[in-house]
């Protein structure tokens, strides 16, 4: 356990609240959860583009190790195909091929209910994702410099007894059990590496956004050896936007389940409520 | 009966995020069409822009140059790949032993350079990556004369702020004409040692879908900033009353002026 305790806000007929966020976290959450999202989905607009990665500094066209492609069947109508490591798979509807803005079946990497604009129009996705990086760099910063000022890394890092208590706290998530009373007052293990991975991830991933930039290669050349070549610079970037997405699915999940109401009044007051250990009698 | 209250709760929290993110979607869209927070995302360019010449300083800073074994087996051409401009196509057949390069505008000395001029002028031999906007990248080896001799050479006016390059490709068919490419960029690129009209690609004279005779090289921004067949270089105060006036033909579609990114 981290030797932090939080405010206790109230104790009222045995149930105590207290000040989990505070006011610098609860509002770079907020921001950094809609540029998540704008991102993501200008992200996947730009992707559109040329739906395919690959791995070094150039991309060898005939052989990229995703693509999401579109093809003639036999019969003249468009099957949407996603290939991984040579392998095909039919995705039509979905990946590689599926309707337009006019309902018409066309080749697009992505489908348009998930990117920015829904329409094809890489221009307009590319202003979007750049003013929302610019958001989200300059909020990560914020957020960032009130974690190291504040000591509040070590909310976040768990220690030897944890680690090893993490099959036993799967166990627990599996059956929805959560913590309650003293061991609630801090984030449990599997919370603990989770946002810890996005901490890391989330710089990474703008630096791999930052080496696709010819004008910043120029400069810190380092960076395009540090990612192994430009596309697999947008390659990582790319499979670490998908790692948020299972991140913020699982946490989405998670939130829904152990309480809603409680945990999003706390990431808007700050308050927090705390289960009391109850023992049936 | 407080079970019902939470559940409420839930449903209503629900729904508010549903139609949050319906409305949301609906309102992307119509903001990528509204001037006004077209102007606001466009913020971003310009702090981009500044935020990456301050830290380009020195601003020779060179993009990273390749062994000839890193260089692409297909390099994609985008854009226009045959250009049907009647006097392209004139130039094009007489293996453009006819055809000058004019530099004028803003400048002392306008003049006029044919392709055994520009090769009897010194070289600058690159092999580089070639980022397009779309996100692939090739890599080719280029030759030809730097920019920024050739226009030393001209004598720019204090005035000039732009070197614009016009080229000899129609792209898009429109009325009054702004289909035809072209391209701008600023001193600070134009100057830069890795900036070259290159007439040779791997080792060969440029062949025509990667613009023969004449192509610019501007290696620290994206493939459009790049103009193919250039036809004619001007020293320039603005970029407004070109084109649609966003100082390309890319940038008068929505894309940036600044490429670097």
């Amino acid at each position: 356990m981290s030797s932090d305790t939080p405010a206790i806000v109230s104790v009222k007929a045995g149930r105590r609240v207290i000040l989990r966020h505070s006011v610098l976290v609860r509002v770079t959450h907020w921001i950094n959860a809609l540029c998540f999202f704008i991102l993501l989905m200008s992200g996947l607009q730009i992707f559109n583009a040329h739906p395919a990665l690959y791995w070094g500094n150039k991309s060898s066209f005939s052989d990229p190790f995703l693509a999401l492609t579109a093809q003639r069947k036999s019969d003249g109508s468009l099957e949407g195909v996603t290939t991984i490591f040579g392998k095909s798979f039919a995705t039509t509807g979905v990946l590689g091929a599926s309707l337009d803005e006019n309902n018409q079946l066309a080749a697009r990497g992505f489908p348009l209910w998930i990117t920015i604009p829904s329409y094809q129009d890489l221009a307009t996705g590319r202003r979007w994702h750049f003013f929302f990086a610019w958001l989200l760099a300059l909020n990560g910063v914020l957020y960032v410099a009130n974690l190291l000022a504040g000591r509040h890394l070590r909310d976040f890092l768990p220690s030897g007894p944890e680690l090893r208590s993490i099959p036993a706290s799967i166990w627990a998530h599996a059956r929805l059990r959560f913590p309650k009373g003293d061991e609630a007052l801090h984030y449990n293990v599997l919370q603990k590496l989770a946002y810890l991975s996005v901490i890391v991830a989330l710089p990474i991933l703008v630096l791999a956004g930052l080496t696709m930039s010819p004008a910043i290669d120029a400069t810190f050349p380092w960076l395009v050896t540090l990612f192994g070549g430009r596309q697999s610079a947008r390659a990582i970037h790319f499979i670490l936007a998908f790692s948020l997405v299972g991140f913020v699915i699982v946490h989405v999940v998670m939130v829904l389940v152990s309480g809603v109401v409680n945990n999003m009044i706390s990431m808007i007051t700050g308050r927090y409520k705390i289960e009391e250990e109850r023992h049936e009698a | 009966m407080k079970r019902e209250v939470v559940l409420s709760r839930r449903q209503m929290l629900a729904g508010v995020a549903l139609s949050g993110a319906a409305l949301g979607l609906a309102g992307c869209d119509r903001l990528s069409n509204t001037p006004a927070s077209l102007s606001i995302l466009d913020a971003a360019e310009g702090l981009t822009r500044r935020v990456q010449r301050a830290l380009l300083a020195p601003r020779d800073a060179l993009a990273p140059e390749y062994a000839a074994a890193d260089i692409s087996t297909t390099f994609k051409p985008n854009g226009s790949t045959d250009p049907d401009d009647p006097d392209y196509v004139k130039a094009r057949d007489e293996h453009f032993a006819n055809w000058k390069l004019d530099i004028g505008g803003l400048i002392d000395k306008p003049m006029q350079l044919s392709l055994a001029d520009l090769r009897n002028l010194p070289a600058r031999t690159q092999i580089t990556r070639h980022d397009c906007v779309e996100g692939w990248s090739c890599i080719g080896k280029w030759k030809g004369a730097p920019l920024g001799p050739i226009l030393s050479t001209a004598g720019l006016k204090p005035s000039a702020r732009y070197i614009a390059f016009y080229c000899a490709d129609t792209l898009e068919q429109t009325l009054d004409g702004t289909g035809q490419y072209y391209e701008t960029i600023d001193l600070v690129d134009a100057f830069h040692p890795q900036t070259i009209l290159a007439y040779d690609m791997n080792d060969e004279p440029l062949s025509v879908p990667h613009g023969a005779p004449l192509r610019l090289r501007v290696e620290r921004q994206l493939g459009y900033k790049m103009a193919k067949y250039v036809m004619r270089i001007e020293a320039i105060e603005s970029y407004s009353k070109m084109g649609r006036g966003s100082g390309g033909f890319w940038e008068d579609r929505g894309y940036e002026w600044y490429a670097g990114i």
